[in-house]
């Protein structure tokens, strides 16, 4: 068994089946006290709850989908409820958990601990976040339920402003939630400037910090254009102004272009914190220095900035001038030139390293296995001539799945196991946990795979029945979804299982040198007995373990 | 074999094994060339990454838990290969593809023109001198066809898989596309732009005719149209005008609407600029700047007159926003072509404009 630190092993060891004392989780536990709490932790933990419910919602959605796609005519549902589900499934991936997910949970836990810092800068906004967000979403679902939206979470003009269905709810309540996403960054880029420790500068500050910094960036700038894009569709659709709308004058491409130049960075809000999960993990599990410190920094501030002046590569086939086409054609390929020295680096970080091969560490695999394929694959859209085929196909459902469930959803699992000690103190059973993630990562595979070839025949994206030649591929897909739904069964009953029963970790089970396990697992009220000094850069293993963690 | 045949056969074998449907276009084979060379790349260069991947897991794996490891940075010839050699890729990817979208965006000159109009949910071709069809595309073999597309309600995509091409289809605007079939067949269209509850049913066909026959049968259809309109009065009933001639039908929406009052056909001056010849004449404007009197600037001095005037005419005319339809517009259009003395060969449209929606 791991020595504990000599101020938690001061009280008595604690038994398989006793939670460690004295943790945040023990500082009341009405409640009352949660709902009231400003510990950035128990907000994180709270979020995770929260984003794991949307992912089952959405997950249900999707598979309903999948089923009904199984058969080219009409089997399970009728037109109407199709296009109206596959709108609930993008609106309550994308918004309710993508954006958040990340950073609002392993973000809010971990930014603090691995800044030395006792909370987030401004702690009781966090929770005015967690509100938001609940409010939020609350209100969406209501308003998808109840107008019964059948846009696609796309909202394009002129179809969102005419149709006789109610959006108005749905995007006064994605405005709420993109409140939430401002507050959520705001706080995280004062924390990340202000509440440092001594001698954590800026060159020595964990990675996944650095994405989370960067993500908030993205988040404070692009989400008020959301919100004013917004703004002006639910007056065009609820007033008639006629912005969008071409009879009254109006330019409909004119939304595309204020829609996609915030949805756009936000493919980077869902992607960038997963890339920093993945330095952290890969570092961890290979015992080994990020192979070079600055790529991964200087990458994570380019996919940043350049992630703005990638929109326009949504209207290749829209009516959009040649000039402006070969511009974002361009500008998109230098956001996947960052990626690609990321994948790299990632790799020859493995060099001499001492390679454990955990559940966290399969998701690292499939997330950079997926994360080229589904890169390659944008590279392949941003040549503007073959996207002319492509454009509206399955190819680009299953491009943009390919990183948004393939990388991201990967990342988040990873982050959920290799934290899940430091949150609550216990362990998953490994064995299980390397299976289910290797199941996830072939039923991925299995999923999309087919979807790129299904664009390939010219397949329509949004189509409730389809031509019969589609079937077989259809078909595969639909078992390949089968297993991923499989896989995530397995995960939440053995994580379910866990929290009470599973074996009391320690502080730092995975022999980590990530500045957050510097504290016990789960970590105290104000995460640190005593300062930690951060002597040493972060996930260096060149010298034995000494009093850290272990 | 020969060297042409191996490359057929290869052609057909990375075709088939990526799904793609046939090449039926001028342009697909083109498209397909540098789908093939993404692909090989892409899955060279993956499998590169995954195999040093998974050796280092086999080599370096832990042999304990409290292994340490040396330091290593990157140095930094392979910190530029890591920039150089995807920017090398990408860029010289970026050039076939951006080279063939530039080429598939201007139109040959003696391209034939069809009018599309897509509406919830079907789509309808009218030829200039032809008739109207909905849901069938009949076009001849070894021609280049442009089509004029828009929309009279919501955004579609006109997409035809075995051409590898596709276009909005946008309310207010004249969008274009042109293809050339090589050889005579069906193909499927689809509509690739969600557009509501019956998106998914909202196809059509594209027939390329043998040349000969494509031209017989739009003798045939015209001959129709003629004897049609023989049986009829000098006043034809309202639906009636769908049935005549793009071009005759435009004469009627110009007497209708009064666009007569102020334009003359025969090159007299009047209050406004003359349409005989007006297609394609470069105009000086009011306030400095010329303008090439295309399809993209007579549809917008239908809709927003005064946006650029020509020069030495007053901005007087009032906007038709609202009150012509698309059918109409492209009517007009087509009368205005037709109006030219000599043979103008149509190029490329400046770029989208707007155009009405009305009704759906």
């Amino acid at each position: 068994m791991r020595q504990l630190p000599a101020d938690e092993a001061s009280h008595q060891p604690p038994r398989d089946g006793v939670a460690p004392a004295h943790s945040y989780l023990d500082h009341g536990t009405t409640v009352w006290s949660w709902l009231t709490t400003k510990d950035h932790k128990r907000i994180g933990v709270m979020f995770l709850g929260s984003v794991l419910l949307m992912f089952f919602m959405g997950g249900v959605f999707a598979l309903l989908l999948r089923l009904e796609l199984l058969q080219p005519q009409p089997s399970f549902f009728d037109g109407l409820t199709y296009n109206r589900l596959f709108t609930l499934h993008g609106v309550t991936m994308v918004w309710l958990f993508l954006i958040p997910s990340i950073p609002t949970t392993f973000g809010n836990f971990c930014l603090p601990l691995m800044l030395g810092a006792k909370d987030l800068a401004f702690p009781r906004l966090n929770l005015a976040s967690l509100y938001l967000y609940w409010f939020g979403a609350l209100v969406t679902l209501f308003g998808m339920f109840q107008g019964g939206t059948d846009t696609g979470w796309t909202f394009y003009t002129p179809y969102s402003t005419t149709s006789s269905v109610e959006v108005l709810p749905v995007l006064v309540g994605i405005f709420i939630l993109g409140f939430s996403t401002i507050l959520t960054g705001v706080n995280f880029i004062v924390s990340t400037h202000l509440t440092r420790a001594k001698g954590l500068t800026w060159r020595r500050i964990p990675l996944f910090v650095w994405t989370i910094y960067g993500t908030s960036i993205i988040q404070v700038l692009a989400t008020p254009v959301l919100a004013i894009t917004l703004a002006l569709v639910g007056l065009d659709a609820g007033f008639g102004i006629g912005l969008f709308d071409p009879q009254r004058g109006g330019d409909p491409v004119l939304y595309q272009h204020l829609f996609w130049f915030y949805s756009h960075p936000a493919v980077y809000i869902m992607i960038l914190p997963g890339m920093g999960v993945v330095s952290e993990l890969v570092c961890a599990f290979a015992r080994k220095n990020i192979s070079s410190y600055a790529a991964i920094v200087i990458s994570t501030l380019g996919i940043a900035f350049v992630g703005f002046f990638t929109w326009g590569h949504h209207m290749f086939v829209a009516g959009q001038s040649v000039f402006d086409a070969g511009a974002f054609g361009v500008l998109s390929m230098l956001v996947a030139i960052f990626t690609a020295v990321k994948i790299l680096t990632w790799t020859t970080t493995l060099y001499r390293g001492s390679i454990a091969i955990t559940a966290p560490f399969v998701y690292v695999a499939g997330f950079i296995f997926l994360l080229f394929f589904g890169g390659m694959s944008g590279v392949a859209l941003a040549t503007t001539s073959i996207d002319i085929h492509w454009h509206d196909t399955y190819f680009v459902v299953a491009h943009f799945h390919f990183i948004m469930v393939g990388a991201s959803l990967m990342a988040f699992f990873g982050a959920l196991h290799y934290w899940f000690p430091k949150m609550f103190g216990r362990r998953y059973p490994e064995g299980l946990g390397i299976g289910a993630a290797v199941l996830i990562v072939f039923g991925f595979i299995a999923t999309f795979l087919p979807q790129f070839l299904l664009g390939n025949a010219g397949m329509p994206r949004r189509y409730f029945t389809y031509p019969e030649q589609y079937q077989p591929l259809h078909v595969t897909s639909t078992a390949g979804a089968s297993l991923l739904g499989f896989g995530f069964l397995i995960i939440a009953l053995y994580l379910a299982w866990s929290l009470r029963w599973g074996k009391v970790s320690g502080a730092n089970p995975w022999g980590s040198r990530g500045y957050e396990w510097l504290t016990p697992s789960p970590p105290p009220l104000h995460n640190f007995h005593e300062v930690p000094t951060f002597e040493r850069d972060v996930h260096d293993y060149t010298v034995p373990e000494a009093g850290h963690g272990a | 074999m020969s060297p042409l045949a191996t490359e057929a056969a290869g052609n057909d074998l990375l075709r088939r094994a990526l799904f793609l449907p046939e090449q039926a276009s001028t342009l697909a084979p083109q498209i397909d060339f540098l789908h093939y060379l993404i692909i090989v790349t892409t899955l060279s260069v993956g499998l590169t990454i995954a195999a040093a991947f998974l050796f280092m897991v086999v080599k370096y794996r832990r042999r304990s838990e409290s292994d340490t490891t040396p330091r290593f940075t990157t140095p930094l010839w392979l910190e530029a290969t890591y920039f150089g050699l995807p920017v090398t890729l990408f860029l010289a990817w970026f050039v076939i593809g951006f080279c063939d979208y530039v080429a598939f965006a201007e139109p040959p000159r003696d391209a034939l023109d069809v009018y599309v109009t897509a509406k919830q949910w079907m789509w309808k071709f009218a030829y200039p001198d032809g008739p109207a069809s909905i849901n069938e595309l009949r076009v001849p073999a070894g021609k280049p066809v442009r089509l004029l597309i828009t929309s009279r309600d919501v955004i579609h995509s006109f997409f035809v898989p075995e051409f590898r091409l596709k276009h909005d289809a946008v309310p207010g605007r004249y969008t274009q596309l042109w293809f050339e079939a090589p050889r005579p067949g069906e193909h499927p269209v689809l509509c690739a732009e969600y557009c509501g509850l019956e998106h998914s049913k909202m196809r059509a066909r594209v027939i390329v005719m043998e040349a000969n026959a494509f031209q017989d049968w739009i003798t045939a259809e015209k001959a129709k149209l003629v004897a049609d309109n023989g049986l009829r009065d000098a006043q034809p009933p309202p639906g009636a005008a769908q049935q005549a001639s793009l071009r005759e039908q435009g004469g009627a929406v110009a007497a209708r609407k009064g666009c007569l009052k102020c334009h003359s056909v025969d090159g007299t001056a009047h209050i406004g600029p003359t349409w005989r010849d007006l297609y394609l004449r470069r105009e000086r404007l009011e306030g400095g700047g010329e303008v090439i009197a295309d399809e993209a600037y007579l549809t917008e001095s239908m809709m927003d007159p005064a946006a650029r005037v020509v020069a030495g005419f007053r901005p007087v005319m009032p906007s038709y926003r609202g009150l012509l339809t698309p059918g109409e517009t492209a009517a007009l259009i087509e009368y205005i072509r037709a109006l030219r003395s000599r043979d103008v060969t149509p190029t490329p449209s400046e770029g989208p404009v707007y155009a009405p929606a009305s009704g759906r």
